[in-house]
């Protein structure tokens, strides 16, 4: 993530302005190895490390909470111009201040948890 | 080995990322950063708040391996594999976010005016940061997944509500940057 600079702010903003193909890239062919992948392993039955069979979860169905939830999620991203993931390699990176981000990003989690029955899903 | 201490180009690490996935996969867990912070908010106590939090949080402590995997690499690389923290963008970028008053872009790998330990001493940037993680943090619970979740794990596995998610990250992204961003800064 670090070494990519997919946990850069400037990337995300200069992937929000369509002014380069990086992280097009690196989500592109992350996902065209995962759909063959997936793919691979549900036709070959293929067992995990344990040997159990391997299940995939499909996501529940809906609209309204996958819409309105990742048009927010989104609006922080780009604010904040990093996603769950690479907060935790920015602090490890040493930036100070992407820790009021994960105090922000555990709050809003929060808040969910107490909106959550109220919302439509 | 001069290459390891460049920038890594998006071949090499949308690969990383898929192997990670896979690598998830197969000791049968998912691929999903943003459950975490759900993890954390049980581990403060939140379940007694609402049912939500009310899960196995052990059950989860392989993610949390997880989460201090990606702080360690971002250890890593930041003070043993790279000589230079500037990320170079497009010139067209870097012109646009100086008109915006980012002057650091071009030469830092976050943007001083929101990330410095100075401007953790205004209201302006320690505010955006807060909202920042509070619109990631809800948004990311109420669509049940993030980037990974969904924009990797989701649509690797072809979910339509992936889609219409990752549609929505790019519709909120689109909005903040094109439109919000000129009012804010």
């Amino acid at each position: 993530m670090y070494k990519s600079e997919a946990a850069s702010w400037f990337r995300i903003y200069e992937m929000f302005n369509f002014q380069s193909f990086h992280m097009y890239g690196i989500i592109g062919s992350a996902l065209v190895i995962g759909i063959i992948g997936v793919q691979l392993i549900k036709r070959n039955n293929v067992k995990s490390f344990y040997g159990e069979p391997i299940r995939f979860v499909p996501k529940e169905r809906g609209f309204t909470r996958y819409m309105v939830g990742g048009t927010i999620f989104g609006l922080g991203w780009a604010l904040a111009g990093s996603c769950p993931g690479p907060i935790y390699t920015l602090i490890g990176a040493g930036y100070v201040s992407i820790i009021v981000v994960l105090i922000g990003a555990i709050l809003g989690t929060f808040l969910y948890g107490l909106l959550q029955k109220k919302l439509p899903h | 080995m001069d290459l390891i201490f460049e920038p890594w180009p998006w071949y090499v690490a949308g690969p990383l990322i898929a192997l990670i996935m896979f690598l998830l996969i197969f000791i049968g867990k998912q691929f999903g950063m943003s459950s975490n912070l759900r993890t954390f908010c049980t581990m403060c106590g939140a379940d007694k708040t609402a049912d939500f939090f009310n899960f196995d949080w052990k059950a989860q402590r392989w993610n949390l391996v997880v989460v201090v995997g990606a702080a360690l690499g971002g250890f890593i690389g930041a003070h043993l594999l790279s000589n230079d923290v500037a990320v170079a963008i497009n010139p067209e970028t870097i012109s646009s976010l100086k008109e915006l008053g980012f002057n650091s872009a071009g030469s830092a790998y976050l943007p001083d005016e929101l990330f410095s330990l100075e401007a953790l001493t205004s209201v302006k940037s320690l505010s955006l940061l807060l909202i920042g993680g509070l619109l990631i943090g809800f948004g990311a619970r109420y669509a049940g997944g993030c980037t990974s979740g969904h924009a990797i794990s989701g649509l690797s596995n072809l979910q339509l509500p992936s889609l219409i998610a990752v549609i929505g990250f790019f519709a909120g992204g689109l909005f903040m940057v094109h439109v919000l961003f000129p009012l804010i800064f």
